[in-house]
């Protein structure tokens, strides 16, 4: 079994909040994802167990949303938005500078597993742009020098 | 934190740059939880009625009347419904709701309570975007706080009226901010949009009647229901009454949130209270509303900022985002940018809407590239054309109109695209 019985404990707790037990997928989608990374071929079994659905039923809908992947990436994770706001005030020149500075393309990860770099839609900071979201934190006001040191002070 | 502090204040932000406000303590110092108080005293049908003539519209998008949308809970009941509280807030532009969550989470529940109340729904889910972590933290803190002050769960108020908050995070779509793709990944399904009727009634969460609100539309409600309906509709216009968050990004001096009455006039918001462009530039274009919603030129800035001065422009108030671009932009950039995020976020139920965005954002990209032809734009006109009108949501009709907009009022800076073989506009931001 990979997923605990914390885990398994604090998904029961999440489903009494809903109508249907269902309702705490996505809920334990990301409980799944914070802990292992992504969401794994024997985490999606077990998930499937746990809602009573069948192991693809719950692959159709890890795929559909960004934020739950099936792969593992790495340790951190950054994105920069490149949509119309954050373009326009130079989003995608930092996001270019950033893939040379790390060497890595956008949606990949560096070789040694520390940071998948990616892009973002409209994360809701566009007064603030350039941005960029770090794991849970957004970083505002960006230009080369300060994204470049806040990717390269991540352990 | 630079979006913690609006630019300019009205009833809804007042209060919003001071830390306090966010606490319970803070939040009833200022006289919070009063309206929450009178409204469960009222009866439903009085609230309802109160909303109903305050003309209060929905803020997410649509500018539907909330009263209307409430109407559409049925009289009859054998069983629990549900408020929905959207904050799904994606629209590229738009970043009024996040403030709200962050900086007014005590105005909310109010207003949750005040809504519920008046729709006889028993609990409330709130969808927040799974990017928000800020803001689903903040809500966390408020929504305990005010259970264990009684106005949530059991207490306080519970003789009257229980009511409880359920917090369900998404997960990076920006469909989800679609009220029925919303309730199907409420449901934990894939955020998929349902058939439904022409009008946004006879909506379902779990199978019972449920109401769907945006974040601001929501926190209106205390203050209508504290200072009553003259005073909210001397905000405004006669048909769209209240005040707004327009949220202001792109070339500006000074972007930003303004909280200003709706009909205030596109051009005072850029060039008064944003500060116009910078570096001297002019302005080339506005899109009012966020970013599925139609461009504007330079010559049709004047327009009040409603839904029926906007209509008239074929644009409409969406979700009061003002992206600005000075006359370096290269229009042909600007749809590929818009282009591309409908490729990339079309849920692909509807085929219109799978393929006619990928198509549009292949063709743009050709242009864009200098190896496009006349033909090519020929055909970007007929698939945008096709898709509108032929999908399940709105979702198609906004990705084929962002289009038309563009090539409508700027249609010179496709043609030079051909006629250069290159992008004419050295000067314009980077791809």
């Amino acid at each position: 079994m990979i997923l605990g019985d914390a885990i398994r404990a604090e998904i029961d707790e999440l489903a009494t909040r809903y109508p249907e037990r269902r309702g705490a997928l996505l809920p334990a989608l990301h409980l799944v994802e914070r802990e292992h990374g992504h969401i794994s071929p024997d985490a999606t079994r077990e998930l499937a167990d746990l809602f009573g659905l069948r192991p693809n039923e719950v692959l159709a809908v890890v795929s559909f949303y960004e934020m739950f992947g099936t792969e593992p990436r790495g340790r951190h994770r950054a994105g920069v938005c490149t949509n119309l706001p954050c373009s326009l005030r130079g989003a995608r020149t930092l996001l270019a500078q950033l893939e040379l500075h790390l060497g890595v393309r956008a949606g990949e990860t560096t070789d040694d597993g520390r940071l998948t770099l990616g892009r973002e839609e409209c994360l809701g900071a566009c007064a603030a742009a350039p941005m960029m979201r770090v794991d849970e934190v957004d970083h505002e006001h960006l230009d080369f020098e300060k994204a470049s040191a806040i990717l390269d002070g991540l352990e | 934190m630079t979006l913690s502090i609006p630019n300019t204040t009205g009833y809804l932000t007042e209060h919003c740059g001071d830390d306090a406000f966010a606490t319970l303590k803070g939040y009833t110092a200022r006289g919070g939880y009063s309206a929450a108080r009178k409204a469960l005293r009222s009866k439903p049908a009085e609230l309802l009625e109160l909303v109903e003539r305050s003309g209060l519209q929905s803020r997410g998008g649509m500018g539907l009347p909330t009263g209307a949308k409430w109407r559409c809970m049925p009289s009859e009941r054998d069983g629990p419904s549900y408020l929905v509280c959207n904050a799904g807030e994606s629209e590229p532009g738009s970043f009024k709701d996040r403030l709200l969550l962050e900086r007014a989470p005590h105005k909310l529940i109010e207003g949750i309570l005040i809504a519920a109340k008046a729709t006889g729904a028993e609990k409330t889910f709130l969808y927040i975007r799974g990017e928000y972590f800020r803001a689903a933290r903040a809500m966390e803190r408020a929504i305990e706080e005010a259970r264990s002050a009684g106005y949530l769960g059991k207490g306080r108020l519970r003789r009257r009226f229980a009511h409880d908050i359920v917090i369900t995070r998404g997960a990076g779509a920006y469909i989800c901010s679609e009220e029925t793709a919303l309730l199907e990944s409420l449901e934990g399904k894939r955020g998929e949009p349902r058939n439904r009727l022409p009008l946004p009634g006879g909506l379902h969460a779990f199978g019972r009647p449920t109401t769907v609100n945006d974040v601001e539309t929501l926190c209106h409600l205390p203050h209508i229901v504290e200072h009553g309906v003259d005073w909210f509709r001397s905000f405004g216009t006669e048909q769209s009454p209240g005040t707004t968050l327009f949220g202001v990004s792109g070339h500006v001096v000074q972007p930003g949130l303004y909280e200003l009455p709706l009909g205030t006039p596109l051009d005072e918001i850029v060039f008064e209270y944003a500060r116009g462009i910078p570096h001297g530039r002019r302005v080339k274009g506005v899109i009012p509303g966020g970013l599925s919603m139609a461009i504007l030129p330079a010559g049709q800035l004047n327009v009040p900022m409603a839904n029926e001065s906007l209509r008239e422009r074929k644009a409409m108030l969406g979700a009061g985002g003002l992206i600005v671009m000075d006359e370096t932009t290269c229009m042909v950039r600007v749809a590929c940018i818009i282009s591309g995020f409908f490729r990339h976020e079309s849920c692909g139920r509807c085929t219109q809407c799978r393929e006619g965005a990928g198509w549009l954002h292949k063709l743009v990209q050709r242009l864009e590239r200098g190896t496009g032809t006349r033909k090519d734009i020929a055909i970007l006109e007929d698939v945008a054309r096709k898709m509108e009108g032929q999908a399940i949501c709105g979702f198609a009709d906004s990705a084929a109109w962002s289009i038309q907009g563009l090539l409508r009022h700027f249609r010179d800076d496709f043609d030079a695209h051909v006629r250069q073989r290159q992008c004419p506009f050295a000067g314009s931001f980077e791809l």
